[in-house]
Order: structure tokens, then C-alpha cells, then sequence
């Protein structure tokens, strides 16, 4: 395509030609009322002077006669720029004025009429244009008066002559205008294309030139960009993963094959067998709950797992983990409690629960008092852990509080990214996963994963947006349910 | 039992066919889709096992085909996609049950032995009798000998579904599937301890447990050895 075909068939240029119609339409409907008006006034002008001629003649030849008549006819004709007079006998003759030749028939009938005529003595052969007015005087004489209407002619002309002009001018500069503005326009779409072109390559770090006028491809150019800025950031997330996948993956196989190694080389009996293989089977089922929470987090973090998203009661996921892990942290010297206020929400269920599961996970294995306190009261509350569910305003505030040590504050933001085990947990096992999947859950639910402080501990919140309309389902639903069991 | 295994790669399909045939059952082989549903079709088995990708003719498929013509055989789909709305959609393809791979063949075969039992055994009974330890579905009561047990709702539902399989192994992604309708994989031995739990209440005191661990594969509630 030539650049000239590229500028005209752009938006700018073609709105530019729909708008140059409009305004051309405006133009000449402007000017021909102008011009209309125009004619009308003069026309009326015209008859007004004619009329009152009419009856000023009319009444001098009442009071002094013929004579009189023809004698301020002659009178008045020979002034310059002077009106147009006729006076003929009834038989048609003429007897005084300034008219040498008329359409014919124009003095045979009464009233206004326009006309062709010829001055008396007007050497140059054409004819003009007139208004007349011709009236029957009692003896049968005829009166002609009227008014060349060359001064309507010139003014219509004029008129005529804007129109044109200022066709023209609004044409020229609409043109202009268009390319102007679809030049610029053609311009910064370019840039946009360019950037967009070497994005294609492989160049994720381009940005769109934004400009600072604010206009909608200024709009744009921010909204594409945020784009970008979400794709360069899952693009390094991911190959964050596939460095952390080579390192953490293949870490644990290493250590299986040379179990595995070890077991071959040295002639054992069969317990030692048996037992180094069922450590090799524990090992591979590790490797698989690594992969498979990889693979969760990927999912949650390219917002795929959006499809089974339902209306459910955060207090029901809060109570239903406390149930499972309640023995678990029993078990381990740690009292799970639970407090829930209904908290609406609309996502996926089985995420938000698992999300959950992790952070009490974590809470049993990391939660536990640093130095267990003589203060039999002291101790009680530091081996708590609490869960807790409640809406606070726009949010459905998931928690999980221990009395551990927590995680300093410079490290908190660390601590949520992939295979991250903060130095104080490395001897204990875990693959570093559980705050990145609960984060990555809360991300797809458009909420985050905060980490505070419990002073001493940590309090860890999946933070989501809470649903007035889920809440309002869920009403109607357990509305619904007596009825259902009666 | 007789089992047919519809599955491509052929390593794992002779592991499966020679796993399953050392326990004692009869296992046949399909490699792809068209042929797995020619032989499901003419012969008579108690399950099928099923992988979801599958030459000619994908897994999914296959089911929708054999539903549709009436066949009921309860069908176990294997896949390498272990995400839970993968899950259901191989449910509401038809599906019994839905084991991701990586598996572990202990797993593989309890899932089984439970849908083999499922298709063919009688209809849900009332009362579950173990040993001397009964439980009342209706009522909710438990009672070992003439004691009377106190379970908690979620123990209760957890004897439940051990009692229901009596005799069979039940593993622990079942028991999280089944009990607490969870589909995802802690990491940490949750379930164990509401087995121990349970197992204080219904075997402690008592001389003969009913409750046992079956070391690699799950828990198992029955009376006496089998």
C-alpha cells in the first residue's frame, strides 16, 4: 500500500471527509437562506418605491392632466440612475418615458410582472432584467413604472461568488485538516505498531510511547502496556519457575538415583532392600506433591481454574479445615481454634480451602513458641493457633495467627515466592510451596496474601474480595433448605 | 475381577496387566481407543481402567460411546491431567472415579476393588456389621459389644465409609475424596491422625482390633485376618 492509500483509508482521514460533507451542507444551506432573504428584501424594497411612484404619478395626472403627467414622466426619466417609465395611449403608442423595447404583452395586463427590457436609447444591444408595475389611467392611458434588477443580479452574484469561495475553502482546508490529522494519528499508530513488532520478536521489555495529551490513544497505549507489563511479569515468573523447577527437582532425583545406586552397589539383605526402596518411594511421592503444587500455582496464577467458580460461605471453608487439621496440631502440642463470622464469597472452593490448608501447614510445622514460657498461662496462648473468618467491608478476610517466631518483616515479601524457605526452616521439610499457592490463589480471586505481625508471630490473610451477591444467593439458598427437609 | 486396561504406553500397560494378575485378578489390554471399546463392548468386565489420552480414539470418548449404548461397566479413568476441573469433567463424561497420574499401583487397585464391588454388590444397607462393632446409619449410633461408642459427626462419617468397604483397602486420598469431599493433597499426615483417633475410640480396650494399617496403601477395617 502507498503511503498516500494508507493515509486515506485511515479513521481520522475518513471522518475527516464525513465531517467536510456536514460542514459544506451547513455552508451552502447558510448562504442560500442568506441569498434568499436577500432577494426578498430587495424585491420588496423595489415594489414599495414602485408602489408609492405609482400612486404619486396616479395623483398628479388626476390634478394637472396629461400634460402634467408626461411633463414629470419626461422629468423624471432623464434623472441618472433613474426608475423605468412608460406612458402609451390606449391604442399603445408611446407617449413619454425612458423604456424602448418590453416583452411583449407586458402593457396589455395590469399589475406586477417582471420583464425584459430595453432603455430608450441604449446603444448596447441587451436586456435587462426588471420589476414593473403597469396600471390603467381613467382615459384609457397606460402607466408603467418599475426598477432594473441588476442590483438584485450583482447581489445575487456576490452571494454566489461567497459560496463558491468558501466551498472551496472549506474543502481545501478540510483536506488538509484530515491529513493533518490522519498523518498523526498514522504517525503514532505506527510507533504503536513498531513497538508492538519488536515485542513479537522476543523484546518483552518494549513499551508503547505514551504521549501527554491524554486522549484515548494515549488510553490505549497505558492499558496495552499494563498488558505488557502482566505479561513480562508471568513470562519472568515463569522462567523463574523453570529455574527453580531444574534446581528443586532435580535436587531430590539426584538424591534418588544415588539411593537407588547405593542400594544396587552393596549386596544387602532383603530388609535393607525393602527399606531403601520404600525410601525411594517416599521420595518420588515428594517429588509428585512438588510438581503437582507447581502446577496448581501455575494454574491459579494464569487465572485457568476461573471455570468452577461457586457461591460459598468463607466460615464453612474456615470450619471445615479447623475440623480436618484440628487432631493434626493437637498431636503436635498446638491448639487449633476457629472463630467465623459469614463471610460471602464467589471463587473456587476447593482452591480457597486448599490455600487455607497450607497456611494452617505452616502454621503447625513454623508456629510453634521459641522458648517455652515457665507462665503456665503465657504458654497456653502461645501454642495457639488461630483461624479466622470474617468480612470486613469490601473484604472476606481468611486468617491464620500463631505465637511462632513469625518472619521479619524484610523477608515477609520474600517468603511468598516459589520454593522460598526462609533460612530458620530449611531442616524442616516442606517444598517451600504453600504461601506461593496460597498467594497465587488469592491473586486469581483478585484479592493477596498479606503477612502481619501477632507480636510474637505470624499472621498470615488471604484477603479477597467479598461478594454482596453471593451473600444474597446463599441467603435464598438456606431460605430454601427448611422448607426442603419438612 | 476381571479388568480391562485401555492404555497406549506399553510399559506401564504390561506393569498394570502383571501388577493386577499377581493379586489375582484377570486382566486383558487394549493399546488405543477403538480397540478398548470393540473389546469392552463384546466382553464381560467388572471395571475398566481407562487412559484419558489415547490414540483413535481419547479416553472421554470412549466412555460417552459405551454409555451410550447401555453399557454400566464402572470405568476408571487415568490421566496426567490431575486438576479438579479435569476431574469432573472425566466425572460428567461418565466417569467412576478419576486417579491422576503419577499413581501408585496400591492406590490404583483399592480404587478398583471399590468400584468392583460397587457395581456388583447389594444395595446400601442399614447397618454395618463388623466383627462385633456395629454401626446404625440411621440412628447415627455406634456400639462395639455391648459398649455404646460416642463418635463425632466426622468420625462417624469416617467409620461410615471404612465400614462400607469392609474388607477392602481404602487409601488416604480416598478417605480425603470421600469424607471431607476435599481433592487436594496435604502434606502432611492429616488423615493418619483422625485414623488413630478413631481407632482409639472403636479398638482400644478391646482384644481383637478391627481398625489396621496396610503398610504402603491405606487403612483396612475387617474382623480378624483374612
Amino acid at each position: 500500500m502507498t503511503a498516500f492509500g494508507k493515509l486515506i483509508r485511515t479513521t481520522a482521514f475518513r471522518l475527516t471527509l464525513v465531517y467536510l460533507l456536514l460542514f459544506a451542507l451547513f455552508a451552502a444551506s447558510l448562504l442560500a437562506y442568506f441569498a434568499w432573504n436577500t432577494r426578498r428584501l430587495i424585491t420588496e424594497q423595489i415594489s414599495t418605491t414602485v408602489s408609492a411612484e405609482i400612486s404619486e404619478i396616479t395623483d398628479i395626472y388626476t390634478r394637472r392632466g396629461l400634460r402634467g403627467l408626461v411633463f414629470t414622466v419626461e422629468n423624471r426619466a432623464l434623472r441618472p440612475g433613474a426608475n423605468l417609465y412608460l406612458v402609451t395611449t390606449p391604442t399603445g403608442q408611446m407617449i413619454a418615458g425612458n423604456v424602448g423595447s418590453l416583452a411583449p404583452g407586458v402593457m396589455g395586463s395590469s399589475g406586477w410582472s417582471e420583464t425584459f427590457y430595453r432603455r430608450f436609447g441604449d446603444p448596447r444591444d441587451e436586456n435587462h432584467r426588471a420589476l414593473v408595475y403597469v396600471t390603467q389611467l381613467e382615459s384609457g392611458f397606460r402607466l408603467l413604472i418599475g426598477r432594473d434588477l441588476e442590483e438584485r443580479r450583482r447581489m445575487f452574484g456576490i452571494v454566489a461568488k461567497a459560496a463558491q469561495w468558501s466551498m472551496l475553502v472549506v474543502i481545501v482546508l478540510g483536506i488538509a485538516g484530515g491529513i493533518f490529522v490522519a498523518r498523526r494519528v498514522l504517525h503514532r499508530i505506527d510507533a504503536m505498531t513498531g513497538t508492538t513488532r519488536r515485542i513479537m520478536a522476543g523484546d518483552l521489555s518494549g513499551r508503547l510511547p505514551v504521549g501527554r495529551s491524554g486522549d484515548e490513544l494515549d488510553r490505549l497505549a497505558e492499558s496495552l502496556n499494563a498488558m505488557l507489563e502482566r505479561i513480562e511479569a508471568l513470562m519472568t515468573g515463569l522462567k523463574e519457575v523453570s529455574d527453580n523447577i531444574a534446581h528443586d527437582l532435580k535436587t531430590p532425583l539426584t538424591r534418588l538415583r544415588n539411593r537407588a545406586e547405593e542400594a544396587l552397589a552393596k549386596s544387602r539383605s532383603e530388609v535393607e532392600y525393602r527399606s531403601a526402596l520404600e525410601r525411594t518411594i517416599d521420595e518420588s511421592d515428594g517429588l509428585i506433591r512438588t510438581f503437582n503444587a507447581l502446577l496448581m500455582i501455575a494454574r491459579a496464577e494464569s487465572g485457568q481454574a476461573r471455570g468452577d467458580m461457586v457461591d460459598f460461605d468463607a466460615a464453612d471453608v474456615a470450619v471445615g479445615i479447623h475440623e480436618l487439621y484440628e487432631p493434626l496440631a493437637e498431636d503436635d502440642g498446638m491448639a487449633l481454634q476457629v472463630k467465623t463470622a459469614s463471610a460471602p464469597l464467589h471463587g473456587n472452593r476447593e482452591l480457597i480451602s486448599q490455600a487455607l490448608a497450607n497456611l494452617v501447614e505452616n502454621a503447625i510445622k513454623y508456629g510453634k513458641p521459641v522458648a517455652v514460657p515457665l507462665d503456665a498461662d503465657v504458654a497456653s496462648t502461645a501454642r495457639e493457633i488461630l483461624i479466622e473468618a470474617r468480612q470486613d467491608g469490601g473484604h472476606v478476610l481468611l486468617s491464620v495467627t500463631d505465637h511462632g517466631s513469625g518472619i521479619p518483616e524484610a523477608d515477609r515479601k520474600h517468603a511468598i515466592e516459589r520454593f522460598v524457605r526462609l533460612e530458620a526452616s530449611r531442616t524442616l521439610p516442606g517444598s517451600g510451596l504453600g504461601l506461593s499457592l496460597a498467594s497465587a490463589v488469592a491473586t486469581l480471586h483478585g484479592g493477596a496474601l498479606t503477612l502481619g505481625d501477632a507480636h510474637p508471630g505470624l499472621t498470615a490473610t488471604l484477603v479477597l474480595p467479598a461478594s454482596a451477591d453471593a451473600g444474597a444467593r446463599l441467603a435464598a439458598q438456606t431460605q430454601d433448605m427448611p422448607q426442603k427437609a419438612a | 475381577m476381571r479388568l480391562l486396561i485401555i492404555e497406549d504406553d506399553r510399559e506401564s500397560a504390561d506393569y498394570l496387566v502383571k501388577a493386577f494378575r499377581e493379586v489375582g485378578h484377570i486382566a486383558d489390554l487394549a493399546g488405543d481407543g477403538e480397540e478398548g471399546l470393540s473389546i469392552a463392548d463384546s466382553g464381560d468386565y467388572d471395571v475398566l481402567v481407562v487412559d484419558r489420552m489415547l490414540p483413535k480414539r481419547d479416553g472421554l470418548s470412549l466412555i460417552g460411546a459405551l454409555r451410550d449404548k447401555g453399557n454400566r461397566t464402572p470405568v476408571l479413568i487415568l490421566s496426567a491431567l490431575g486438576q479438579v476441573d479435569d476431574r469432573i469433567k472425566g466425572l460428567r463424561a461418565g466417569g467412576d472415579d478419576y486417579l491422576p497420574k503419577p499413581y501408585s499401583f496400591a492406590e490404583l487397585l483399592a480404587r478398583v476393588e471399590v468400584l468392583s464391588r460397587r457395581h456388583g454388590g447389594p444395595a446400601e444397607e442399614t447397618t454395618y456389621r463388623v466383627g462385633d462393632l456395629e454401626l446404625d446409619r440411621l440412628s447415627h449410633r455406634v456400639a462395639r459389644g455391648k459398649d455404646e461408642l460416642t463418635l463425632q459427626p466426622r468420625e462417624f462419617r469416617l467409620l461410615e465409609y471404612l465400614m462400607k468397604h469392609a474388607g477392602q483397602v481404602v487409601t488416604r486420598t480416598m478417605l480425603l475424596e470421600n469424607v471431607w469431599d476435599y481433592h487436594f493433597d496435604p502434606q502432611t499426615n492429616v488423615i493418619d491422625v483422625h485414623i488413630s483417633r478413631l481407632r482409639s475410640k472403636i479398638d482400644k480396650g478391646f482384644e481383637r482390633p478391627l481398625l489396621h494399617t496396610i503398610r504402603g496403601a491405606g487403612y483396612m477395617i475387617r474382623d480378624g485376618l483374612r
